[in-house]
C-alpha cells in the first residue's frame, strides 16, 4: 500500500495571545483554544492532494500527547485522513524523543513519504522532521513550498534565506512544509460525522521502547521584555524631526 | 573546559555574518575553545575569513565535491564524525542551520536547543517559544553534549582579531548518501543591504496591494540605504518574494530603524522585529496593534506618507 504518514500536533491556536504564568512555571493553557498546528494542517492537505491525484493510497495521521490530542486527530480524519494513531503520553517530549517515536511508527507503517510541519508554533523548534529523516537514514526536504512526485523521487522547492532552492530526493523521504505550499481545506459537518467511524488506534508510549526521559530542563518561562510605550506623531515633518534627533536619518 | 564546534555558513566564497554571531554566542561561555568548521567543495577562502575572527582557536576545512551545495543529509554525517570530542556544536539559526543541525543532533544523540538568544553558562541557555511570547531558560546536565542554533538577531558579530587562527584540513570518515540532489537556486538579486544585517529596514504589508506598488517601499529604502522586508500577507499575495518575509516563520531582523508600512502587527510578524532598536509604524487604522510596539506611530495613508517621507528625508541631507 502506498502510504503517507502525516504528523499532527495539538497546539494553542495561532490567534490566541498566550500569557505566561506569574510564577514562571510555563504558559497558561486552561480554557485556551487548541488547534492543529497550522503547518501540520498544510502537511495533511498536501498528503490529501497527493492521494487525490492517485499518487498515494492511504493517509495515516499520527500524534503524541495526552487524550485531548484525539480531538485534533478527529479533525484530521474529518479533513480526509484514513486512519489515526495516537501515541499516548502525558509527559512533555523533546523533539529528539518525538522523532524517535515517529521513527518507530515509520518502521511499522512503512510509508513512502512522511510529511510534517516545518515547526510547531508552541516550541518553535523546527527539529523533528530533520531528526526523523536522519534516524531513518533517508533524505529530507525542509521548508517546502512546492512538491512534485514521481514514482521514485520527489522534486521539492524550498523556501530558504537566499530565495527558492529546488532539491530532488529519492523516496522514501521526509518533507517538512512551509506556509505557502497550499491552503488547507475546511472541514464540512458531514465529514465530522464520518470521521467518528474512522479507525483511531492508541499506542501507550511505554510499548514503543523509546527512552522518554527529558534532558532539557525548563527552569523558568517569562514574558518578553516589554517595549517602552511609543509616541504618536501628527505628520511626516514631526516624524522626520523625531528620527533626526535620534540620528536615524 | 568547553570545546565548541561552530559550523560555518557560507555562499560564493563568503562567510555569512551569522557565523561571526555564533562565535560571539560561544564566547559567552567562560574559557570556551572555539573551532570553526567549513564544509565546502573548496573552503580555502571562507576558512581564511573565519580564521581572522577574534577568539577563534582553529579552523577546520572539509573539502569535498559533495559539499558544494550544503545538503543537510550529506554534511550532517561529516559534522557528527568531527564533533565527537566537542562539548557543544553550534550553527546559525538560518535556514541552513535549521536544516542541518537537527540531523547532527540525531546522529550524536544529543539534545538540540533552537534559536538560542542568551547563553548563561555552558549548561544554561535562554530561547524563545510561542513566537517569542514566552522566553524560556533551560538547562542540561553538565557533561551532556549540546547542539544549538544561534539566533542571529540576539548577538552582534565578532569582529576580526589581531591574530589569525591556524587552518587545518580534515577528512572525517563518514558514508555520504547520494539520495539527495541539488537542482537549482532561484535567488533574488538585489543591491540592497541584506535584511538580516541591515541597519535600517523598511517593510510593506498587504496594504500595498500589488508588486508594482512596492516600488514606493524600494524607493524609500534606496534613499535610506535600507533593506526591504514584507509581511507574510504581502508575500503570500505575490507582492514580494519569500526571502523578504519577516516574522515567526520568516526572517528575524535587528536593525536600528524598522519602518512598517501598512502592516497590522500580528504577533507572528512582531516576533521578527522585537530586536529592532526603533520601530516606526505607518497605518491608516489608529487601532492597529502595530502601534502598541511602535516608538513612533503615524496614522494615515501610506501612499501619501511614504513618498512624502522620502522627499523630506532627501531634504535633510
Ligand atoms: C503559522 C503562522 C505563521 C505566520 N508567520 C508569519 C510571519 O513570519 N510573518 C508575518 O508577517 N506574518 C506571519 N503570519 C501571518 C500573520 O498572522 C498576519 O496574517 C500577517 O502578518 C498580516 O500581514 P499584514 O499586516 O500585511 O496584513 P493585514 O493584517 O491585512 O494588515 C494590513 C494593514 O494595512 C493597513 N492599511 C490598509 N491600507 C492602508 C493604507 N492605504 N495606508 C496605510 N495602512 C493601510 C490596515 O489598516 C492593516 O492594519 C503567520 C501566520 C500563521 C498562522
Amino acid at each position: 500500500m502506498k502510504r503517507i504518514l502525516v504528523g499532527i500536533k495539538r497546539v494553542v491556536d495561532y490567534n490566541v495571545r498566550i500569557r505566561v504564568k506569574p510564577d514562571g512555571s510555563g504558559v497558561m493553557l486552561d480554557g485556551v483554544k487548541m488547534s492543529i498546528n497550522p503547518f501540520d494542517e498544510i502537511a495533511l492537505e498536501e498528503a490529501l492532494r497527493i492521494k487525490e491525484r492517485g499518487q498515494a493510497e492511504e493517509i495515516v495521521v499520527v500524534t503524541m500527547g495526552p487524550t485531548d490530542c484525539q480531538q485534533q486527530l478527529r479533525t484530521a480524519l474529518a479533513m480526509g485522513a484514513d486512519r489515526a494513531l495516537h501515541i499516548v503520553t502525558t509527559e512533555a517530549l523533546e523533539p529528539l524523543t518525538g522523532a524517535k517515536l515517529l521513527h518507530k511508527i515509520v518502521e511499522r507503517e512503512q510509508p513512502f513519504l512522511v510529511i510534517l510541519g516545518k515547526q510547531s508554533i508552541d516550541g518553535d523548534n523546527s527539529q523533528t522532521g530533520q531528526m526523523l529523516a536522519q534516524l531513518w537514514d533517508r533524505p529530507q526536504a525542509t521548508f517546502a513550498s512546492k512538491v512534485e512526485l514521481t514514482d521514485s523521487s520527489a522534486k521539492v522547492t524550498r523556501e530558504v534565506d537566499a530565495g527558492l532552492e529546488t532539491l530532488e530526493v529519492d523516496l522514501p523521504a521526509v518533507i517538512t512544509v512551509d506556509l505557502r505550499l497550499n491552503e488547507p481545506r475546511y472541514v464540512k459537518l458531514p465529514d465530522i460525522m464520518k470521521a467518528k467511524k474512522k479507525p483511531l488506534e492508541s499506542l501507550p508510549v511505554a510499548d514503543l521502547g523509546v527512552e522518554t526521559k527529558t534532558r532539557i530542563k525548563v527552569l523558568k518561562t517569562e514574558p518578553p521584555a516589554a517595549r517602552q510605550k511609543g509616541k504618536m506623531v501628527k505628520d511626516v515633518t514631526e516624524l522626520v524631526e523625531a528620527l533626526r534627533q535620534k540620528g536615524l536619518v | 573546559m568547553s570545546e565548541i564546534l561552530i559550523i560555518a555558513e557560507h555562499a560564493g566564497g563568503k562567510l555569512n555574518p551569522a557565523t561571526a554571531k555564533c562565535v560571539t554566542a560561544a564566547s559567552s561561555i567562560a574559557g570556551a575553545k572555539m573551532t570553526i568548521a567549513v564544509f565546502a567543495a573548496d573552503g580555502a577562502a571562507v576558512a581564511a575569513q573565519a580564521a581572522k575572527l577574534a577568539g577563534v582557536a582553529k579552523v577546520i576545512t572539509v573539502d569535498n565535491a559533495a559539499n558544494q551545495h550544503a545538503l543537510a543529509a550529506v554534511i550532517a554525517p561529516q559534522v557528527a564524525a568531527l564533533a565527537k570530542s566537542y562539548t557543544h556544536v553550534f550553527g546559525p539559526s538560518t535556514t541552513f542551520g535549521k536544516d542541518l543541525m537537527p540531523r547532527v543532533a540525531a546522529l550524536l544523540d544529543a539534545p538540540q536547543l533552537s534559536d538560542v538568544m542568551v547563553i548563561e553558562s555552558a549548561t544554561r541557555f535562554v530561547r524563545p517559544t510561542y513566537a517569542s511570547n514566552a522566553i524560556t531558560t533551560v538547562e542540561v546536565d553538565a557533561g551532556t553534549q549540546v547542539v544549538a542554533t544561534i539566533r542571529s538577531a540576539s548577538f552582534t558579530a565578532t569582529p576580526e582579531g589581531s591574530s589569525t587562527a591556524p587552518i587545518e584540513s580534515a577528512t572525517p570518515s563518514a558514508a555520504l548518501p547520494s539520495h539527495t540532489r541539488f537542482v537549482g537556486l532561484a535567488a533574488a538579486k538585489s543591491d540592497r543591504p541584506d535584511l538580516q544585517t541591515a541597519a535600517r529596514v523598511i517593510s510593506g504589508g498587504r496594504a500595498l496591494g500589488s508588486a508594482d506598488a512596492f516600488k514606493i517601499i524600494y524607493s524609500l529604502a534606496e534613499q535610506l540605504g535600507a533593506g526591504v522586508g514584507a509581511s507574510r500577507a504581502a508575500v503570500d499575495a505575490g507582492y514580494a518574494p519569500n526571502d523578504m518575509q519577516v516574522g515567526q516563520t520568516g526572517k528575524t531582523v535587528a536593525p536600528d530603524l524598522y519602518i512598517a508600512c501598512g502592516i497590522s502587527g500580528a504577533i507572528q510578524h512582531l516576533t521578527g522585529i522585537k530586536d529592532a532598536r526603533t520601530i516606526v509604524a505607518i497605518n491608516k487604522d489608529p487601532e492597529a496593534p502595530i502601534f502598541e510596539v511602535a516608538d513612533f506611530g503615524l496614522v494615515g495613508d501610506l501612499f501619501t506618507i511614504v513618498p512624502e517621507l522620502e522627499k523630506q528625508i532627501a531634504a535633510t541631507k
